[in-house]
């Protein structure tokens, strides 16, 4: 689950995090007043949306002044911003977050993420504060810094004391890194985050290290643990149909073809939307009803399938294994009984009980349905009839 | 023969009297998988699908002899379940459940790992030795006995194979549901090991996903030190990059995690790779002729 930056500061302040005074607003009228009241003599105005690369899209403001601010409020407030990381489609601005500016002397980068090959959090410090890391990793890999943190150890001076030295940091702020640091990763251990990412961390005149952007993605099989973060989720951000899917235990990735596919499992799902691809057509979804699909799940797939308007035609692929075929093919009959689908649905069913199944379909005798007892058939008669073509 | 699990295995399951642990170990019984008993703490001492049902792993272990934990408890308490089970002495413990924390995960593979027990999962179908002992959620009527070994991330995708494997007229010497979470306990190399050292072993079918790089280490092996034939189909060609497909490993980080990178990889190592699992069939007979 991703956060606003806003709420990143909120969690990163209450580890021991230094972040620039700012506050939220989704109102351009307050802008001035908020700005005020943070004080001080510039401002940034940081639209707030779960994306990143806003301030090469215009997403990041400096104001110098009220009247500034103020503009620059209005300007971002209610637009609709495009970035690399959203698609063209873009996002509708909701929120902005008001920023007093930072005296910046030299500029890092700061994440924790998990690495899956060492199985342990590693922390990742560069130079090339601002810069995304995976640019840096592509260009000047040596540059980049990994501190692999044992959990069952935690994150120690020494660490810390190695990296400083490489960055050429002086004792003291070394020393201010440490606390920075072991905040960040308490928060990354403490909260279940998946991504923690300070970008950049910045040294002050002063000596201190100040987080100026901060994002953070979590866990979402550790929610259930903590509800202060779970309450944090920004609906507005998520594509509708996935929440939705959600809800009841599907797992759904919209995309932008017009085969709808509905699928037993993970795996078989990828797969499914390979083939389809592999023989010429475009998936409309990646859409898992479960290992053991039931009535309930079938009929759910169909309605959030339906609501894409892309899609032509409907592939439903399911391996029967413990759950028999017969009862798919039943629950496939009660899920679409009732509901106006007139569009051509295929469907494979293999495994346990699969003849039978078919034979249920077939007699059942909706002239939507179409039966395949093959992976690849199904899907050539699917990418067929979603292109036009004759049955 | 067979690896890690066969007739011999003493089997209890954590999570014992709780829906899905009642429904497959009643499975797995049928199946004749030697399940000895159950856990589930605040039950000891009644009686469930014909078993004792103990309040700790420890009891269980102590007065069955069990060897092997087949987990089924909630999420949120899948990883103390792990630890639970390796601090009891089960040497092999298979995690059905889906959705534990990654730290969670983490420290508990750590934990087995310190105590010599072998995880298998969490967020998988288990293990199956055809005619033996199924310790899983899979349909055993799918697994044919004979000496193709089977390793995969993936449930319904390791059905599908099984499914061609044994249509195309071989059968299964073990298939091992490896899992599609970040953390896994078993990797493709362990499980790869020990189909080496098992002689009824004669070809390997190897089934990965988008994400992480354990196919990419996998082919290092095969390459290096592997002798039998290996075949392999990579599931997500077609999943957008940043997007998790499922399974919570399932999501493409960099240029490395892609199924087209990980084909590619595989293929240079001597790994037949095919496109659809349909091909496993064929590329069976091709590749692995006289094996059945």
């Amino acid at each position: 689950m991703k956060i606003h930056e806003y709420q990143a500061k909120e969690l990163l302040v209450r580890y021991g995090i230094p972040v620039p005074p700012g506050e939220m607003t989704d109102n351009p009228e307050e802008a001035s007043e908020v700005a005020k009241s943070i004080g001080g003599g510039m401002w940034a105005i940081k639209a707030q949306i779960h994306a990143g690369g806003r301030g090469k899209s215009g997403g990041v403001r400096l104001a110098r002044n009220l009247t500034e601010v103020s503009e620059h409020a209005k300007a971002i407030l209610g637009m609709n911003l495009v970035t690399p990381q959203t698609g063209p489609e873009g996002q509708l601005v909701r929120k902005i977050y008001i920023e007093s500016g930072v005296d910046i002397v030299r500029e890092f980068y700061l994440g924790m993420v998990l690495d899956r090959s060492a199985e342990m959090p590693v922390l990742m410090l560069s130079p090339e504060g601002g810069m995304e890391i995976e640019k840096v990793a592509a260009e000047t890999p040596d540059k980049i810094i990994k501190i692999c943190v044992d959990p069952l150890i935690g994150l120690k001076k020494f660490h810390i004391f190695e990296a400083g030295c490489k960055l050429g940091l002086n004792k003291d702020e070394i020393k201010e890194l440490y606390v920075f640091a072991k905040g960040l990763y308490d928060l990354y251990t403490g909260l279940d985050a998946s991504i923690v990412e300070i970008n950049p961390l910045v040294l002050t005149k002063e000596g201190r290290f100040i987080a100026l952007d901060a994002k953070i993605v979590f866990d979402d099989n550790a929610l259930f643990r903590h509800n202060e973060v779970a309450d944090m989720r920004d609906f507005y951000e998520e594509e509708p149909a996935e929440t939705e899917a959600g809800k009841y235990g599907l797992s759904y990735v919209k995309l932008d073809g017009n085969v709808g596919c509905m699928v037993n499992g993970a795996g078989l799902a990828m797969t499914t939307m390979d083939v389809i691809k592999l023989v010429g057509g475009e998936p409309a979804n990646f859409l898992d009803v479960g290992g053991s699909a039931s009535a309930e799940t079938v009929a759910k797939g169909f309605e959030i399938i339906l609501n894409d308007p892309n899609v032509k035609v409907i592939f439903v692929n399911i391996f029967g294994g413990i759950v028999r075929c017969d009862r798919i093919a039943n629950g496939i009959l009660e899920a679409i009984y009732g509901t106006e689908i007139n569009i051509p649905i295929i469907v494979r069913l293999d495994g346990t009980n699969a003849p039978e199944a078919l034979e249920i379909l077939k007699k059942a005798g909706n002239p939507n349905i179409i039966t395949s007892d093959r992976l690849s058939a199904g899907a050539r008669l699917a990418v067929q009839l979603a292109a036009g073509g004759e049955k | 023969m067979s690896i890690l699990v066969g007739s011999g295995s003493k089997v209890i399951v954590q999570g014992f009297t709780g829906k899905e642990g009642t429904y497959h170990a009643q499975q797995c019984i049928e199946y004749g998988t030697n399940i000895v008993g159950g856990v589930t703490p605040g039950k000891g001492g009644e009686r469930h699908l014909d078993r004792k049902v103990f309040n700790t792993v420890k009891e269980a272990v102590t007065e069955t002899g069990a060897d092997v934990s087949l987990i089924f408890v909630p999420p949120s308490s899948g990883g103390d379940a792990i630890i639970e089970a390796a601090y009891a002495g089960i040497k092999i413990i298979v995690c059905i459940t889906e959705g534990i924390p990654v730290l969670d995960a983490l420290k508990a593979k750590k934990y087995a790992e310190m105590k010599g027990a072998r995880l298998i999962g969490p967020n998988c179908p288990g293990i199956i030795t055809p005619e033996e002992a199924k310790i899983g959620i899979m349909p055993g009527n799918i697994f044919t006995k004979g000496r193709v070994g089977l390793i995969s991330k993936s449930g319904t995708l390791t059905y599908e194979a099984a499914n061609q494997i044994v249509k195309a007229g071989f059968g299964i010497s073990t298939a091992i549901g490896i899992g599609g979470d970040q953390i896994i306990g078993t990797t493709f190399i362990d499980a790869l090991k020990l189909f080496k050292e098992d002689e009824k072993t004669k070809a390997v079918v190897l089934i990965g996903e988008i994400g992480g790089d354990l196919e990419v280490q996998a082919a290092e092996y095969i390459k290096k030190e592997f002798n039998k034939p290996v075949m392999a189909f990579i599931a997500g060609q077609t999943a957008p990059k940043g997007k998790r497909m499922g399974h919570a490993g399932a999501i493409i980080a960099s240029s490395k995690g892609t199924a087209g990178e990980k084909m590619k990889i595989l293929k240079n190592a001597g790994v037949a790779v095919c496109d659809i699992p349909e091909c496993f069939g064929e590329l069976l007979k091709k590749e692995f002729e006289g094996i059945a």
